[in-house]
């Protein structure tokens, strides 16, 4: 199984091959990623001196372009794709089926990644964006059951990538409109979900500090409660009188134990989360699975994951909670 | 522009969706899509029944379409997909691309749901070529991206937004209604059923936010296009949507087929239409 770790920034890619990622992911400096964040990605420059430097080292770099532009904006996201081919990158990972054509008529030597944005999560799909647009690899959507991934597997229409770690999304990736409905920025169009920009936090005199998005209220918290990132999926609201986190609870993914099955499975590459995550968390991140990975190709059977991997990848861990998410059937 | 309603969000009891669609034969509607979209562990219908039942309104003489699961994930969800795609006469609404793979493997023309990401004419074209007839737009959409979309796209298919009920935002692996109830998914006992307009959720301040239905998310109130419907007409829309609601159904349809007839619009019956603007969609921007 390849490593393919996330750079936003070119000390976080050196970082990512440095410490044994197979690949690193990362995105220019626009809307044509799914991670367009303010002082984030990468600028033609960078990206050419970050290839140079995973080549010099054997290993690969992908790019994003993995937002849905619309009719007009079509032509910067085609303009993209023929920097990113022009600089050798060894992958385009796309969602929109507009660009995913381009890229095949235009650069068909240049390997297409499905990106999670795309949102195929059966056999059918798959065999469509195969068909269509010559996919070489697909990144699942998080979610689906372990079980669910390794019948995927076994069809074999076209190799697997997976999340293994960070941020979990609680809907599936491509089709939420929850940002877009209320701050009109959406992940799919504009790279961004509940942006900065849309965040107020509100503190009252008591202490309690409220967080609202675009003036919609997201969550409250006590004076001495740790207060997460205000995505809508993530605040707490009244349900049936009952106040709490009614979609989702802070929590990452972690799917270390699992790494035997997903091997077993035929999993061709694990994904970890976290372009918008600094260079330290890409080093360490990248250093645990590493380690991880080497171990289970030297002791298949014997594999074990170890207590001081977990500690460290917690540390990482929104609200420092971890969870195998939807491959473990109970969490749904 | 033609009156359509969509597919039933929610979970009803077998008795009362027969009612609702007896009576809905006799709306003054010009296409019914149904089928189950959202949860494939709701089977007061199964998919055969369904399928029955889309014939027997069919055989009325009205068009009628079959809608497709927006999330699959298990194999038995692409045999009901199967089933629906085979159905022989009717044309299934995909509302994810393993129902545009299947349609498009036998040939057959199909409608695309508001669950896929049709975001430009390059993606248009490709599912035209797939056969494509008929596109309802993502809630995403309003009318400046339907002129963007008119103005690279010829022949364009036929257009239908949604002028009425509440928008799918989002969906899930995880059941939130099951969650709410503090049920697990697997053992969820079919609980939606209690909710025949899903669970309202709010903001800790009272304010009315989103909707809970099953694994998927829903706005609060009924998005309301009817005072824009000079602006559908104006963007070339051919269609309008109205999602079923348990209560004023009848009501809601006859106040929209008169405003179609009239050529006429409606006074604000529901609610924001910020999507319609390229807002926030929860912005209610009333036109000035």
């Amino acid at each position: 199984m390849r490593l393919v770790c996330p750079a936003g920034s070119p000390p976080a890619l050196q970082a990512a091959i440095d410490h044994g990622a197979d690949a690193v992911y990362v995105g220019f400096r626009d809307q044509t990623n799914a991670r367009a964040f303010p002082g984030l990605n990468f600028t033609e420059e960078d990206l050419r001196r970050g290839i140079a430097y995973a080549h010099a080292r054997g290993r690969h770099v992908y790019v994003a372009l993995n937002t849905y532009p619309s009719p007009s904006g079509l032509g910067a996201w085609e303009a993209a794709v023929d920097r990113a081919a022009g600089l050798g990158v060894d992958a385009l990972i796309c969602a929109d089926m507009g660009v995913l054509d381009y890229a095949m008529r235009r650069h068909p030597s240049v390997p297409r990644h499905l990106s999670v944005q795309g949102s195929a999560t059966t056999h059918a799909a798959l065999r469509y964006y195969r068909e269509r647009f010559g996919i070489a690899r697909a990144v699942l959507p998080r979610v689906l059951s372990l079980q669910q991934v390794e019948r995927l597997c076994e069809q074999d229409v076209v190799p697997i990538e997976v999340f293994a770690f960070g941020s979990l999304c609680i809907m599936v990736e491509g089709r939420c409109q929850l940002s877009s409905y209320v701050t009109g920025a959406s992940p799919n169009r504009h790279g961004v979900c509940s942006p900065a920009k849309s965040v107020r936090w509100i503190e009252e005199a008591d202490g309690v500090r409220s967080v609202t998005l675009n003036d919609r209220l997201i969550d409250r918290f006590a004076p001495d409660e740790p207060a997460g990132y205000p995505t809508v999926c993530k605040g707490r609201y009244d349900v049936r009188g009952e106040v709490f986190h009614a979609l989702e609870e802070p929590t990452s993914l972690n799917t270390l134990e699992l790494l035997p099955r997903l091997q077993a499975a035929g999993v061709v590459a694990l994904k970890v989360e976290g372009r918008q995550r600094g260079q330290a968390y890409v080093a360490s991140v990248t250093r645990v699975w590493r380690e991880a990975l080497d171990r289970l190709a030297r002791n298949p059977q014997g594999w074990e994951p170890d207590p001081a991997w977990q500690r460290e990848l917690a540390r990482h861990a929104e609200g420092r909670q971890t969870t195998l998410g939807p491959y473990h059937r109970s969490w749904h | 522009m033609r009156l359509t309603l969509g597919p039933l969000q929610y979970f009803w009891p077998r008795d009362t969706v027969y009612a609702f669609y007896r009576e809905a034969a006799q709306w003054p509607l010009d296409v019914i899509y149904l089928g189950e979209t959202v949860c494939s562990k709701r089977r007061e219908l199964r998919t055969r029944d369904w399928i029955e039942l889309a014939h027997e309104l069919a055989d009325t003489g009205r068009e009628v379409v079959l809608s497709s699961l927006a999330l699959l994930e298990a194999e038995s969800e692409l045999s009901a997909l199967r089933r629906l795609v085979e159905n022989g006469r009717l044309r299934v609404e995909a509302n994810d691309m393993s129902a545009v793979q299947l349609l498009r493997e036998r040939g057959l023309p199909f409608v695309g749901g508001p669950a896929l990401n049709v975001y430009n004419h390059s993606t248009l074209r490709l599912l035209q070529q797939d056969g494509l007839q008929r596109l309802v737009l993502g809630v995403e959409f309003g009318r400046a991206t339907i002129e963007e979309l008119r103005a690279h796209t010829d022949p364009l298919p036929e257009l239908e937004v949604a002028g009425w009920g509440r928008l799918p935002l989002a969906y899930s692996a995880r059941c939130f209604t099951a969650r709410a109830l503090d049920l697990a998914k697997d053992d969820c006992g079919f609980r939606c059923i209690e909710h025949p307009d899903g669970l309202p959720l709010t903001s800790r301040d009272g304010t009315p936010f989103l909707t809970v239905n099953g694994i998927q998310v829903q706005t609060s109130g009924a998005c309301d296009l009817g005072p824009e419907l000079d602006e559908l007409r104006a963007a070339g829309v051919d269609l309008v949507r109205l999602y079923p609601q348990r209560e004023g159904m009848a009501e809601i349809v006859t106040r929209f087929r008169r405003a179609l007839d009239e050529a006429g619009t409606l006074p604000r019956h529901g609610e924001e239409n910020g999507y319609w603007r390229g807002t926030a969609g929860m912005l209610r921007i009333d036109a000035s």
